[in-house]
């Protein structure tokens, strides 16, 4: 797999030594932690770093794309208990930058912590890692260790008046403690089912605190944001959309992994750093924002740049930049049935319209797989999606529709195909050839 | 204040308000099933989707908080869609059960399917089955009808203060359930049969055995604790089905206990220990069933020959606290008629002294609402949950909003109420304990002790725990000492009075006492105690039992059960020439001691009153027709008067005799006052040897609901054991599990138990149970020994 292959490496700039290169002695060599000296050195105000940040563009990278310097600027300043909260409960399918970020440099994301501590007034903060990925959490800890012994975490960090911890804290990889509250609610030592919002965590967060949470890449990016300034980090995106941003793409690809690029890089330039297409075959269709962003033609995305507003007007969303790229050999209505499964299994259970609706999807989506399609299904499966969205407290049921929808929308006929003639339109040989089991040929 | 607009209606409502709380105040009505005023807001059954003006996606009412300008569309056509969406969600999975289903005709997921659903489901996949869950003998489950609104969930969190309830597993696979192997075991848990939206949760004594429209509905009064519990009584030919709550925001809430809720089955019981239906006198030693009049005649002459042969005196009265005000008022009028003074209805208590030095009659000393309002408290002597479980459940409230709750008691039971301080205490030192937290009152307020309080051998309590009591009370605005059924049973009942009462005017706060049945304020009201008329001449409770008379008149109660020594209660009415009893059931005992029988009416088969602990005049109608010969326990008194010649017996109506006791119809008695005058506190008792701790467990404190079978069943009501603490077991050389003899007035053969809850030397032992009545006085020392 493909470590790193970017236009301007950024944020993983530290990921050329793999393995190697994620330790404190490494980060420092490479600048770390010189923008948190400095911001305590000058006494830097709070609303200067907050300035710094919405200058920077930089969109929330979980996937709402929300800016950040926006959210930091709603936490309450004379809140006397604040929270920094992580959220790296990466669990949607197709996205794994997190993971590698912790992986390769934590120490980025630790700075990034600290200074969002320090900017919004929290002494304390924890990331929430994935319970599928324990290496990562181990890897995490371990950086901690090294911050801690070196003085960037605990009391009076740098002999300054600043005093801010923070832990690791891991899931139990549950897809659905990765919305915000469903995470503050698994950390409180409660079943993870997301709350109604308002209060938003910025007032009311962890243990009832105002937090502040943001995702992993977000963090990690702050350091490099505030070591080049806003408008730099800004300028080498698009306007709104500054910055760069990891792209993990997964699939049929000839080197799939994570990819660093500027936003508003066109998904043909990405596709070509990952490889190209494996075997030469045809490209089908791409998913450009993680498993619940709607399923894209391969014309309609070949003409798409990735960001934000991009992949907005194409009908999809950019969300966590997992990039799922399907090729010939796919057949849809499989395609769709495993991802309909996700979302059913994930649901937390709470809402009524996700309970059941999700499990609604799963089953005719499986009819349809396993031809006892009926024709009425198509515009079933459209009405159910249509009272699931915009329905339930988080945007899980928003999720398990969108895919059914977009696939639906785009590959029609694949689908009635599939109920009219009880089996795939692709030929399973072709299937079987597709898959990763089996090398390009070999059939 | 905000202004909106719901439906085109424009409203003022206060800030804060949700939506739904909104629509309400407008009569507007929003579909829901997951909102309830009592608990948390979940949001989770989005039935209550409604339209809000520049708002993309539908909002949930029940948890959209109103903000000046809002206009809300409650019938649009998104509204609509979306809360018929809803609608079709929660039905796909829902078994069609419906007439078989105990919900039916009272279900809010049939009601709304009928304004918000298809007629025919689109879903055409298979449906989803879910294991029932064993929650114990009062609700019954039928898992798969659930619809996850979590409700239940809430309840126990929240108003019964223990999670017994969760969601597991997740998505379509959420059950609800209890802990592993565990009931729902909390005094509350009928409750969450009214809570449960659909058929999921239902009352396993009720089920299969009526359907709700073939109830006819009657308002009653519960009548078991003091609080006075509002009822909706629901029969079918003449026969209780079921008890729910009435709403009354004042009293219960919308909340009944387990022990309100089920006690009825106890008015259908039928075995030997059950209804009495037919008078029954004994002649020759034999039980025969004869006519009213027999019975009547029979009673008047037994009374009469002892009144003329030995006196008035020689005869006693022994009335249930849980006996209606008519009923006693008549009672004690007819006891004075036949020249006695010798009456009384405060069966449990055990210290009279107070009696003569009371400036009016005993209460809560607030209203019931205003307990929510009081910011520190002092609960004296009381097991407070089982005892007041609805009480319990306002002081939960309170403590949650900041309310801080003190406990003085002889054991720490978990009240599941967060306590600010507790200090526990062999029942002889509590008055010492209680003394020690004046003493510290008056410090922290810079007051002179009163003289007889410094000399407090502080040696002997906690003086810490004092401390700390006294520090939370005074650092309240709104204070208030509640004397529990322990304090009022103590054998210093009065000095515990007297001092709650300085404490009290220390703090500029209120006392009051939890009264412990249904009419233990209306018992004064009647006059059914002695010297109520005729100055201090007659004998109390526990008088007329220890110096044994030579009749009874016993109404309602089982004295050997009910009394504060039951093995006395029980030689006394051996020995007595005639015993008259009035009672709406049988049972061994009686038929031993009795020489007549009068089947009379409990509370649904009657007219009467109730004055709760607040003083509440609460009078109700009977529910059904009496069973049997059963008659109502006023029109048996009213001729029992007539053939006794006792003038003023010319009522035609429970409402004259309830107008002659009350003076009027108030909604409030008058004279209510806790003060005691010239009771001077007595520090110096203590006890030599183990102390016993009676509690009356919940299930046994009447004869009404100790003939309950389903609440019979519960933990609550599981045998006495011989509970002490480590230390103690470890004194006595015993181990938990062990068979104990244990020896007071009688002895009982129990098992030793541990409950870390208890003071040194003390020993728990439940009164009010066939097992332990023996053992005699509630209040006593006793020894312990391995079997």
């Amino acid at each position: 797999m493909a470590l790193i292959d970017t236009i301007n490496p950024l944020l993983t700039t530290g990921w050329s030594k793999g393995d190697a290169g994620w330790s404190l002695k490494d980060y420092e060599a490479r600048g770390g932690y010189a923008q948190l000296k400095r911001i305590l050195a000058n006494k830097m105000s709070s609303d200067d770093i907050i300035a710094e940040v919405k200058k920077s563009g930089l969109r929330g990278r979980g996937g709402a794309g929300f800016p950040t310097g926006l959210k930091w600027s709603f936490m309450p300043k004379a809140a006397p208990e604040k929270y920094v909260v992580c959220n790296t409960d990466e669990g949607e399918p197709g996205t794994f930058k997190d993971r590698d970020l912790l992986r390769y440099d934590p120490h980025s994301v630790i700075e990034g912590m600290i200074i969002a501590g320090y900017a919004v007034g929290a002494a304390r903060g924890y990331n929430y890692i994935h319970g599928e990925i324990f290496e990562i959490y181990r890897r995490f800890e371990a950086a901690l260790d090294e911050a801690r012994a070196a003085g960037y975490l605990g009391q009076r960090i740098l002999g300054s008046d600043f005093s801010f911890d923070l832990f690791a804290h891991h899931g139990w990889g549950a897809y659905v403690c990765g919305e915000e509250t469903g995470l503050l609610e698994s950390i409180e030592g409660k079943k993870g089912q997301p709350r109604f919002k308002p209060p938003f965590p910025a007032n009311f967060g962890l243990y009832g605190k105002p937090t502040t949470i943001n995702n992993t890449e977000t963090f990690a990016a702050i350091p490099f944001i505030l070591g080049m300034g806003g408008d730099a980090y800004l300028n080498l995106g698009k306007p709104n959309n500054g910055g760069t941003k990891l792209f993990s793409v997964s699939g049929h690809v000839n080197r799939p992994g994570n990819y660093e690029v500027p936003m508003g890089t066109p998904f043909a330039k990405l596709l070509e750093m990952a490889g190209g297409m494996r075997g030469g075959r045809q490209l089908k269709a791409v998913i450009p924002g993680g498993s619940s962003a709607p399923v894209l033609p391969a014309e309609v995305m070949m003409e798409c740049t990735m960001d934000y507003e991009s992949i907005a007007k194409a009908g999809s969303m950019l969300g966590s930049g997992a990039v799922i790229v399907m090729d010939e050999t796919v057949c849809m209505v499989k395609a769709l049935e495993r991802l309909s499964y996700f979302y059913y299994e994930e649901s937390c259970g709470q809402c009524t319209p996700c309970r059941e609706g999700s499990g609604w999807l799963y089953r005719v989506v499986h009819r349809i797989e396993h031809g006892e399609g009926r024709a009425e299904d198509l515009d079933l499966l459209n009405r159910v999606t249509d009272n699931m969205m915009g329905k339930t407290i988080c945007a899980l049921a928003d999720a398990a529709a969108f895919p059914v929808r977009g696939f639906i929308k785009n590959f029609r006929s694949e689908f009635e195909y599939h109920i009219e003639h009880r089996k795939c339109l692709v030929d399973p040989e072709v299937q079987r050839m597709g898959s990763g089991f089996f090398k390009a040929g070999a059939a | 204040m905000v202004e909106i607009e719901i439906d085109g209606k424009t409203l003022q409502v206060a800030d804060g308000s949700t939506l739904i709380e909104a629509a309400h105040q407008l009569g507007a009505y929003i579909p829901h099933f997951c909102y309830h005023k009592k608990l948390s807001l979940a949001a989770n059954c989005r039935m209550c989707l409604v339209q809000i003006e520049k708002v993309p996606k539908p909002m949930p009412a029940c948890a959209t908080i109103v903000t000046n300008g809002m206009k809300v569309f409650t019938h649009s056509e998104m509204a609509i869609k979306a809360q018929r969406a809803v609608m079709e969600f929660l039905l796909i999975n829902h078994p069609l059960d419906c007439p078989i289903c105990d919900q039916g005709g009272e279900c809010r997921l049939q009601d709304l399917a009928v304004g918000y659903a298809e007629s025919a489901s689109k879903y055409g996949e298979e449906k989803r089955v879910v294991p029932d869950k064993n929650l114990g003998p009062l609700v019954s489950t039928d898992m798969s009808r659930c619809i996850n609104c979590a409700r239940c969930v809430r309840f126990t969190a929240e108003i019964a203060g223990m999670m017994e309830l969760g969601q597991s597993f997740r998505g379509e696979r959420v059950e609800i359930m209890p802990f592993n192997g565990k009931t729902v075991d909390s005094e509350l848990s009928g409750n969450l049969i009214d809570l449960c939206p659909v058929g999921a949760l239902t009352s396993k004594p009720f089920r299969f055995s009526a359907r709700s429209w073939e109830l006819s509905r009657r308002k009653s009064v519960s009548p078991h604790d003091g609080l006075g519990s509002n009822l909706i009584v629901q029969t079918r030919r003449d026969k209780v089905m079921r008890v729910l709550p009435l709403e009354n925001e004042d009293i219960n809430e919308c909340w009944l206990s387990d022990k309100e809720r089920f006690s009825y089955q106890g008015l259908n019981s039928q075995d030997d220990n059950g209804r009495l239906t037919k008078p029954m006198v004994k002649q020759g030693g034999e039980w025969k069933e004869v006519d009213w009049n027999v019975a009547l005649d029979y009673a008047a002459h037994a009374l009469r020959d002892v009144a003329k042969t030995h006196g008035g005196a020689a005869i006693g009265g022994l009335l249930s606290p849980h006996a209606t005000l008519e009923e006693m008022y008549l009672a004690q009028k007819l006891m004075r008629g036949l020249g006695s003074e010798n009456i009384d209805f405060r069966l449990r208590q055990s210290d009279f002294s107070a009696d003569g030095h009371r400036h009016g009659t005993p209460w809560l000393g607030m209203k019931i609402a205003d307990i929510g309002k009081l910011d520190r408290l002092l609960v004296v002597g009381s097991f407070l949950r089982k005892d007041h479980p609805l009480i319990a459940q306002r002081l939960r409230q309170s403590a949650k909003r900041g309310a801080q709750v003190c406990v003085l008691h002889s054991a720490d039971d978990d009240l599941l109420i967060n306590l600010e301080a507790r200090a526990i205490a062999v029942p002889s030192q509590l008055p010492a304990m209680l003394a020690q937290v004046v003493k510290a009152v008056a410090e922290l307020k810079g007051v002179a002790t009163d003289a007889a309080l410094t000399t407090v051998g502080a040696g002997l309590v906690d003086v810490n725990a004092a401390k700390k009591i006294a520090a939370s009370l005074v650092s309240g605005g709104n204070v208030a000492i509640l004397l529990g059924n322990f304090a009022q049973q103590h054998r210093q009942a009065a000095t515990l009075n007297a001092l709650a009462q300085q404490l009290a005017g220390l703090l500029g706060g209120r006392f009051g006492f939890l009264g412990e049945a249904a009419n233990s304020v209306g018992g004064y009201v009647a006059k059914a105690v002695p010297g109520a008329v005729n100055g201090n001449a007659g004998l109390n409770a526990v008088a007329m039992l220890k110096d044994p008379r030579q009749a009874y008149v016993v109404l309602g109660a089982e004295p050997e059960l009910d009394c504060a020594d039951g093995a006395q209660a029980l030689a006394a009415l051996g020995k007595a020439a005639a015993v008259v009893v009035l009672s709406p059931f049988k049972s061994q005992a009686m038929l031993d001691y009795a020489a007549v029988l009068l089947p009379v009416s409990p509370f649904s088969e009657t007219s009467g009153t109730f004055v709760n602990t607040e003083g509440r005049v609460q009078s109700f109608h009977a529910a059904t027709k009496p069973l049997g010969e059963t008659r109502p326990a006023w029109k048996v008194l009213r001729v029992l008067g007539n053939l006794l010649d006792v003038a003023g017996f010319e009522f035609n109506t429970s409402e004259d005799v309830r107008a002659e006791a009350l003076g009027g119809m108030p909604e409030f008695v008058s004279g209510l006052d806790n003060g005691v005058a010239g009771v001077a506190p007595n520090l110096t008792a203590s006890a030599n040897g183990l102390e016993r701790v009676a509690d009356v467990p919940i299930h046994f404190a009447d004869p009404l609901v100790r003939r309950a079978p389903a609440l019979q069943q519960t933990r609550d009501s599981a045998a006495p054991t011989a509970r002490m603490n480590a230390a103690t077991l470890a004194k006595l050389g015993l181990v938990a599990g062990e068979r104990v003899k244990v020896g007071a007035g009688g002895t009982a053969i129990l098992t030793a138990e541990l409950d870390a809850g208890l003071p040194d030397g003390a020993v728990r032992i439940a009164a009010a149970h066939a097992d332990t009545f023996a053992l005699g006085a509630m209040s006593t020392v006793l020894t312990v020994e391995k079997v």
